[in-house]
Formats: structure tokens, C-alpha cells, sequence
């Protein structure tokens, strides 16, 4: 039987300080070689700390943290050298073309030219920028520029690739075009981190999660696991107007596992929603709207913590 | 774990050794190709301002100083002689002023590239190096050209001339070092590099002894000459381009000045940009 392979990340009581403020507050958690692990997490959870962290980038405050069995502290170029980065900005240079942008970062990597050009080329392909090489930086789309960002983090063969909300702000049309590439990277066995506000996102491309709330971790293990453990198979929605939700909700007893009641809608836990949505109607109560979905991360996230993911 | 392959932890202390070694280098590389943008920008000042200064500073103004004062009426030698290597040193300070300022600026803050540059194997030190090392090409190639012309222009009568060449890299340097530390501690930009070139620059190359002798200058404002690297670098240039007779004490004092803010401006723009990067 095959060992189970060490963990290429390490954290262990990880924190990071800002005065007295700790964005990070003490989070464990391993990753796997070849997994694709995500950290889930509102705005200002902590998340892009802990990346950056990880990317021995940014010094912590305290605990312990190994990246590729190697002190961030110590060895940071070392490290890095074996690490593809996307931070949550885009930060290409916009005084260079397109395919430059991939040069010069592949020299960073100590990469000799010519490999470096041929290798900028075969990323132009899979980010299917081929025929931008040219054009400059500021004259690409939101989606193309978040690509180009990927690809220059590709440019070393990484073996870990950091994704910091690899694709917020693209719509719905960019995004899949991005999931679809890194989900060839996976394939490839390329180690993933990737953090997310979007559900769906960490559903499609996490093995594993941790759900990240004011720096500390909620809730750990696959989405279906999390999905299993903290929330109902389906969710029943139903909205009657924001004044009277709350009224109506005193009136919900007994109905489905657990209710929520948020501003605008009802959210019924249930294993059937169909179900619970006729024992409300016999109970006289008309909803304007109601909608049956599969439970989700979001749901997860709810339960832990109260509040909504995307306020 | 087989013997064969190598672990993740030795592939990265290999992938690390030639970014330790020469990270600099590759930052100078990737300056480089942003240049190779403005390039036109480049040439046009690298040729056309010792052309322009030249001519009009040293043969025009130089002829009216000439008629009025004789052929070697300033310091003993011609006006254009007199001012040519000071317009070196300028040209010098000119380049750094533009060099070691937006760029810097753009890459902390409006074009983070200093962040994606230190995500690689870059050390935020070696960023500084990098671009130190692209300016001192780029120096070089302006100097020498201002040089080729002071030659042209019958402007610089000693031999030893070719020295000013860099005494006025180190000049430049050591303005632009020192601006480039305070312009790496910009949070909020306010147009602080805008006043800097209008309340720093402007009234140094006024009153460093460019145009007339810093004597010439009522007394109070003769501090500016004495604090100004620009100063400390037109008057050790004079003393290679014509022989300009200076104290060997204050040679010393001129190359030991501008070697030092040189040097700290350098090493103090690294801790800057250590601190600032690692967030
Ligand atoms: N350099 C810094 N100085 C001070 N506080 C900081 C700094 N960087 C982050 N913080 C604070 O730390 C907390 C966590 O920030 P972080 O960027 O890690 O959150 P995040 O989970 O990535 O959020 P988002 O989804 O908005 O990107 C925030 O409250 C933020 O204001
Ligand atoms: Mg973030």
C-alpha cells in the first residue's frame, strides 16, 4: 500500500498581527500534494493574509508554518521559486505587452531566455490569448487579464499554485473558461489553493475546504461533507414580502429541520422541500414566491456563523 | 518517498540559486524592456539636450559672457568650459530625477509590480538593485553621449575630462538614491514627485554653481550649494574637465559626500522596500 504522501503546506496555530488586530488568529491546516484545497471566507476573513503567508511573502506573527518542508522565514526565494502566484488584484506590468509580461516574470525564475519564450508561448495558447501576444496589458478585458495572470504564475511549472479569488469580478462566461483551465491543471497534479467568497466556485474546484471566519477556521472537510454535516439535502426558499417574513416566520414550528429567517426570504432546511412547501400552504400561509434548491456551501456558511457569505 | 526523485525541498533550494545570485540583474532586464518603450524619449533628451544646452548656454551665452568679460573670464577659462561640465552633471541629476521617482512610485503603488516581482524568487532588495543597476546603464549611455559632445564643441580642454563622465554618474546617483528612499515611503500620493522636481531640483540646479560660481551668491543661499550632491559633483567634475583648482581636502570631501549618500541612499531604499513589501 501506497504511504500517504507528506503535506506540501503545513500551517499549524498560524496567526498574523497588525497591531493588536490578528487577521489571522491561530489556523491549522494541512494540504496534500496534487489537492486542490480551498479557504472560504467573507471579506476581511483572513484569507489573503494567510496566502500571502504561505507564499512567504508576508512574516507571521506566530506559530508554525512549512511550506514544501521549508521555514517561509528562512528559505522565502526557495520556496517561492516552486510557487505560481494570482493575488486578488491583478498586478501585471501595463508598460509591457502582453507576451513581455510573461517573459520577464519567467527570468525572475532564473529561466533561460529561450525557454522562457517558449514557454510564454505555449501559456499564451492555454490562456487562448495567443492572438493578444501583441496588444498591451490596459487594452485587455477584466476575464483576459485575470488569465494572463494565471498563465504568468504558470511560467515556472509550479508545483503549489496560490489563487486568491481567482475569479471575482468575471462573469459567468469568464469564470468557466478559468475553471476549466485549472481544472487541467489539477489533472496535471498541480497543487491548488485557491480562496473563493463563491460557493459554487469552491464546490466545482475544492477536494477539501476550511470555512475561514474572522481568522480562525469554522468548519473543515470536503464541500459534499460540509454540505452533509451543517445543512439539509435541500433547502425550500420562500419569500412574503420583507415586511412580513418575520411574522410569518413565528408561524413556521415544526416545519422542516431548521428555519432560517433572513431580510428578504425564509430558507426551510429539509431533506424534501416540495414537501414542506405544501405542509406551509395547508397551514393557510401563501408565500409570493418559493423555490426548491440543493443545499449549498452557502448554507453551510449561514449555519456556522449566522451571516450571510456575500452581504 | 523514492530515492530517485527529488523532494519538493530540493527542487527549491536549486530553483533558488541563480534568483539569489543574480535577481538583480533580472529586475535591470525587465527596466530595461519598459525602457524600450519610451526609448524614443530616451534618444531624443540623451542627444538633443547637450546638443541644445550646449549651444545655447555655451555658445550663446558664452559669447555675450566672452565679449563683456574676455576669453577666460570665468575660473580662467571660457564660459563654455566653464559650464559644460556642470551641464554633465545636470543631465545626470536629470535622468535620476525621472528614473528613481515615477518608477519606483508606480511600482509600490500604482502598478504594484514590486509585489508580483517579490511573489517570484525576487527579494525585495534586490528590486532596489535592479533598478540602481538599470539607472547606471542608462547614466552611462547619456553621459557619455553629453560627453561626445562637450568634446565636439571644444568644451572640455583636459585629457582627463573622460572622468567627469563618472563623476557626474555618481552626482546623479547620489540625488537619486536618496529621493528614490523617500519616494519608496509614499503611502498617499499627493503629487509629492511633482513638488519634489518644482522645490528640490529646480532651485538645486539654480544654485549649485551651475551657471555662475557658488561664490557669486549671496551668502545665505550658499548652504544650498554645500548640501547639494549637484554642487559636490560640478565642482569635482571642473576639476577634471579644465584643471579647475580646488583643495585636495575638499575633493575629498566632494567624493566622500556623494559616495555616501550614494551608499546609504541605496541601502536604505532596500530596508524600505523590505518593510514596505512584506505586509
Ligand atoms: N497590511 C495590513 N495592515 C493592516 N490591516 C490589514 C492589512 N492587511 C489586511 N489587514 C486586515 O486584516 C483583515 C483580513 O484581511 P484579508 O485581506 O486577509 O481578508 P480577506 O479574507 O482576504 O478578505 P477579502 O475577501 O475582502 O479579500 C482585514 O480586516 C484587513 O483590514
Ligand atoms: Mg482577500
Amino acid at each position: 500500500m501506497a504511504t500517504v504522501p507528506a503535506p506540501v503546506i503545513t500551517a499549524t496555530n498560524l496567526v498574523k498581527k497588525y497591531k493588536d488586530f490578528a487577521a489571522v488568529d491561530g489556523i491549522s491546516f494541512e494540504v496534500a500534494p496534487g489537492e486542490s484545497f480551498g479557504l472560504l471566507g467573507p471579506n476581511g476573513a483572513g484569507k489573503s493574509t494567510t496566502m500571502r503567508m504561505v507564499g512567504a511573502v508576508s512574516t507571521r506573527t506566530s506559530g508554525d508554518l512549512s511550506v514544501l518542508d521549508l521555514d517561509p522565514n528562512q528559505f522565502g526565494p526557495e520556496i517561492r521559486s516552486q510557487l505560481g502566484v494570482v493575488p486578488q488584484s491583478d498586478n501585471l506590468d501595463a508598460e509591457l505587452r502582453v507576451r513581455d509580461n510573461l517573459i520577464v516574470y519567467g527570468r525572475y525564475f532564473g529561466l533561460p531566455i529561450g525557454r522562457v519564450k517558449a514557454r510564454a508561448d505555449e501559456l499564451l495558447a492555454f490562456a487562448q490569448l495567443e492572438d493578444k501576444a501583441k496588444s498591451k496589458v490596459d487594452d485587455l478585458s477584466g476575464g483576459m487579464k485575470r488569465r494572463l495572470t494565471i498563465a504568468r504564475a504558470l511560467i515556472n511549472d509550479p508545483r503549489i499554485l496560490l489563487l486568491d479569488e481567482p475569479t471575482t469580478g468575471l462573469d459567468p462566461q469568464a469564470r468557466h473558461i478559468l475553471w476549466d483551465r485549472l481544472f487541467r491543471l489539477k489533472e496535471q497534479g498541480t497543487t491548488l489553493v485557491l480562496t473563493t467568497h463563491y460557493m459554487d466556485e469552491a464546490e466545482q474546484l475544492c477536494d477539501r475546504l476550511v470555512v475561514v471566519d474572522k481568522g480562525t477556521i469554522m468548519a473543515e472537510g470536503s464541500p459534499a461533507a460540509l454540505i452533509r454535516e451543517y445543512s439539509s439535502r435541500e433547502v425550500l426558499e420562500v419569500r412574503f414580502g420583507s415586511e412580513k417574513n418575520a411574522e410569518v416566520a413565528g408561524r413556521l414550528e415544526g416545519i422542516g429541520e431548521r428555519v432560517e429567517v433572513l431580510p428578504d426570504r425564509i430558507l426551510v432546511y429539509s431533506d424534501n422541500g416540495e414537501a414542506e412547501l405544501v405542509r406551509i400552504t395547508e397551514r393557510g400561509l401563501h408565500p409570493i414566491t418559493s423555490l426548491v434548491r440543493r443545499s449549498s456551501l452557502e448554507d453551510v456558511f449561514l449555519r456556522l456563523t449566522g451571516r450571510s457569505l456575500i452581504e | 518517498m523514492s530515492q530517485h526523485t527529488l523532494s519538493g525541498a530540493e527542487h527549491a533550494l536549486s530553483g533558488a540559486v541563480r534568483p539569489r545570485r543574480f535577481g538583480g540583474w533580472y529586475v535591470a532586464e525587465h527596466r530595461f524592456r519598459v525602457m524600450r518603450s519610451y526609448l524614443q524619449t530616451v534618444a531624443v533628451t540623451g542627444i538633443g539636450n547637450p546638443f541644445l544646452y550646449l549651444f545655447t548656454m555655451g555658445v550663446g551665452l558664452g559669447s555675450l559672457v566672452s565679449q563683456n568679460l574676455g576669453p577666460d573670464a570665468v575660473n580662467g577659462v571660457s564660459y563654455l568650459q566653464f559650464v559644460a561640465p556642470a551641464l554633465l552633471c545636470s543631465a545626470a541629476v536629470t535622468v535620476t530625477a525621472e528614473e528613481f521617482t515615477y518608477p519606483v512610485l508606480l511600482g509600490f503603488k500604482w502598478n504594484p509590480t514590486f509585489y508580483a516581482m517579490n511573489a517570484a524568487p525576487i527579494a525585495p532588495g534586490q528590486i532596489i538593485d535592479g533598478i540602481v543597476y538599470s539607472v547606471i546603464v542608462r547614466l552611462f549611455a547619456t553621459c557619455g553621449i553629453y560627453y561626445v559632445f562637450m568634446v565636439f564643441f571644444g568644451a572640455v580642454p583636459s585629457g582627463w575630462g573622460v572622468v567627469s563622465i563618472l563623476v557626474a554618474m555618481l552626482t546623479g546617483l547620489a540625488f537619486g538614491t536618496m529621493v528614490m528612499t523617500y519616494v519608496a515611503t509614499i503611502e498617499q500620493d499627493t503629487g509629492q514627485v511633482a513638488m519634489l522636481m518644482r522645490f528640490v531640483l529646480l532651485p538645486m540646479t539654480l544654485f549649485s554653481g551651475t551657471f555662475f560660481p557658488l561664490g557669486s551668491m549671496p551668502w545665505f543661499l550658499q548652504w544650498i550649494g554645500w548640501i547639494s550632491p549637484l554642487w559636490h559633483g560640478t565642482e569635482l567634475s571642473r576639476v577634471f574637465a579644465y584643471g579647475a583648482s580646488e583643495p585636495a581636502w575638499l575633493i575629498v570631501v566632494h567624493v566622500l559626500y556623494l559616495g555616501a549618500l550614494f551608499v546609504v541612499g541605496w541601502l536604505w531604499s532596500r530596508r524600505i522596500a523590505a518593510r514596505r513589501l512584506n505586509k
